[in-house]
């Protein structure tokens, strides 16, 4: 195993306007710059300037509560971001990022056990994470919205499927 | 066994009857776009679905509300094409001015009883203020609603409010809203939906504060029974009434005789005090406005308070009327004039500073108290600053002294 992602912990409560300030809209932003860099950049600038592809983010209740603004996904998905962790998501975020293929998982677990900085390897074809003295099983997502994830996003899902989920 | 208002709107759109929890896919009446979302929908609708022409344009409605005039080259480039769009696509598109999205539906009849109204903005759970069910997408869900009509929804569960008695002097439908914040969390309706009884003598505009509000408890919808004083003239369907036998997943009683002034603390929209724990708090910007409190009866409640007054020295107050409609029904009775007279600052109907994009951005350290619905840090600017939130009376006290205050201390009129 290689522990190469790395953990980033956040509280409860995460709003849109702290994963990306609607001051950092793509549409406010000048040729050339990309809302990926902006992710977490006055929550956490730290995130915003080292967080690497295949990192986790793990957070507390209520993940991503507070606007409709895509972009704060797109910008995690731009990121590479492995997976979300949390207690809870807010019902328009976890929509949106299964809607861009983002991996979720509510784990009280996951949650408990890993800590900001850890050095983890996520298996997400057997749904579970890693680190060098812990497995902890990841709770599978409802089923539609696995499949929803598994297509890569709803617009794969439905170029795919040609119906939406639910649908006969 | 009956059915809640939510469950019988999306079982008479998806033609079965519907149970919490089920999987429909209906097609929405609405699929509202504005011009901060709105070029990143026509995007995935056309490059990434390949859908060149939208499903049907009677659907779609577009509004420039969000940063409206625009600010900068950019902004203004987006908006164009949002323009073109509607133009090409034979889509109905409301103007800069024309005021906030969910004001405009509302005012011109978009939104109505049974109907499903869905938006590219959170605050879309508004349309429950006319009894329908109105909920907020991101760019890729309302995109597919564009390009096929239709959309999938998980029916939620349903949380009654009940309200007894009415509102003081002094306290209205804000206080409300804040006091089910401070009730259930910003968490407490996540994935539900809320239905608001007890309430048949509200106004309209009390209803809209209340839904738009909805949100800010992670629910899915707000809804109003489509009955009483504000539904006189409406048209709603025989089968949309409230069934007493509904099953309902949790009740939240809330006895307005004795709720006072509520204000929403910096950084959390469930961090909810008495107007008296934080009276005396020093204020530099107070904003009237937003979707949640820009309308004509939130400007007449400043007024009364802010005739013959002055702001105090060092304090802004920055109007941002929810729509010309309502900005012409205060300019009619010279309410606009009491408060440009007392010193506040008009910008364009639409959604103004809101999310700190223009037209009176926080700096450093700044502390607005707003009428608005978040107070998430760094939402109207710097990070550093603070925002309070809290109805349009403490807003107009706030302006006339400088400091949070209780507006029964100035005298209510009302």
């Amino acid at each position: 195993m290689n522990y190469e992602a790395k953990v980033w912990k956040f509280g409860a409560d995460v709003d849109t306007d702290q994963i990306v300030p609607g001051r950092y809209a793509p549409f406010m932003l000048k040729e050339g710059q990309d809302v990926k860099d902006y992710a977490f950049i006055e929550a956490r600038p730290d995130f915003a300037r080292y967080a690497r592809p295949g990192d986790i983010i793990v957070a507390g209740n209520n993940f991503g509560c507070g606007s409709s603004r895509e972009y704060a996904p797109e910008a995690l998905r731009r990121r590479e971001i492995g997976a979300i962790i949390a207690l809870s998501f807010a019902r328009i975020f976890f929509r949106n990022a299964i809607n861009l293929g983002i991996p979720l998982f509510t784990s009280p677990e996951a949650v408990a056990l890993l800590a900001d900085g850890d050095e983890v390897e996520l298996d997400l074809g057997n749904g579970r994470v890693l680190t060098s003295n812990l497995t902890i099983d990841l709770p599978p997502l409802p089923e539609f919205a696995q499949e929803i994830v598994a297509a890569g996003g709803i617009v794969a899902y439905v170029r795919e499927y040609g119906r939406f989920p639910g649908e006969p | 066994m009956g059915q809640t208002l939510t469950e019988q709107i999306l079982s008479h759109k998806a033609g079965r009857r519907v149970q919490p929890g089920d999987l429909v896919v209906v097609e929405p009446d609405v699929a509202m776009g504005h011009d901060s979302l709105s070029p990143g929908i026509i995007k995935v609708m056309q490059e990434r679905l390949g859908v060149s022409r939208v499903h049907n344009p009677e659907q779609v409605v577009l509004v420039l509300d969000h940063v409206a005039p625009a600010s900068t080259v950019g902004v203004a480039d987006n908006q164009n094409l949002v323009r073109r769009f509607a133009g090409e696509q034979g889509i109905r598109l409301f103007e800069v001015g024309r005021g906030i999205c969910h004001q405009v539906l509302v005012e011109e009849g978009i939104a109505r009883p049974g109907m499903i109204v869905v938006g590219s903005d959170s605050h879309s759970t508004s349309y429950g203020a006319v009894g329908a069910f109105g909920t907020g997408m991101g760019s890729t869900d309302v995109a597919l609603v564009w390009a096929t009509g239709k959309t999938w929804l998980r029916a939620p569960e349903t949380l009654r409010v009940v309200a007894h008695g009415r509102f003081r002097p002094g306290v209205d439908a804000k206080d409300f809203a804040l006091k089910l914040g401070r009730e259930l969390t910003i968490a407490g309706a996540t994935y539900r939906a809320i239905e608001y009884h007890g309430l048949e003598w509200l106004s309209l505009p009390g209803r809209q504060t209340i839904s738009s509000m909805a949100i800010e408890l992670g629910a899915k919808a707000g809804i109003f029974p489509p009955t009483g004083v504000a539904a006189v003239d409406w048209d709603v369907p025989d089968w949309l009434f409230v069934d007493p036998d509904a099953t309902y997943t949790q009740t939240v009683t809330i006895n307005l005789d004795e709720l006072e002034p509520q204000v929403a603390i910096p950084h959390a929209v469930d961090d909810v005090v008495d107007v008296g724990a934080v009276a005396g708090t020093k204020v530099d910007v107070v904003f009237l406005g937003t979707c949640t409190n820009g309308r004509y009866e939130d400007m007449r409640d400043a007024a009364d308070i802010l005739k013959g007054r002055q702001l105090a020295p060092g304090t802004r107050l920055i109007l941002s009327p929810a729509s010309r409609v309502e900005l012409q029904r205060a300019i009619a009775d010279d309410t606009l004039n009491v408060l440009l007279e007392a010193g506040a600052i008009l910008t364009t109907p639409g959604c103004g500073p809101c999310m700190g994009r223009h037209q009176g951005v926080l700096g450093e350290g700044d502390v607005c108290l707003s009428t608005g619905n978040r107070n998430f840090k760094g939402r109207m600017g710097h990070p550093s600053s603070q925002i309070y939130l809290a109805s349009a009376s403490v807003a107009a006290a706030t302006a006339v002294t400088g400091v949070i205050t209780d507006p029964r201390e100035l005298g209510i009129r009302n």
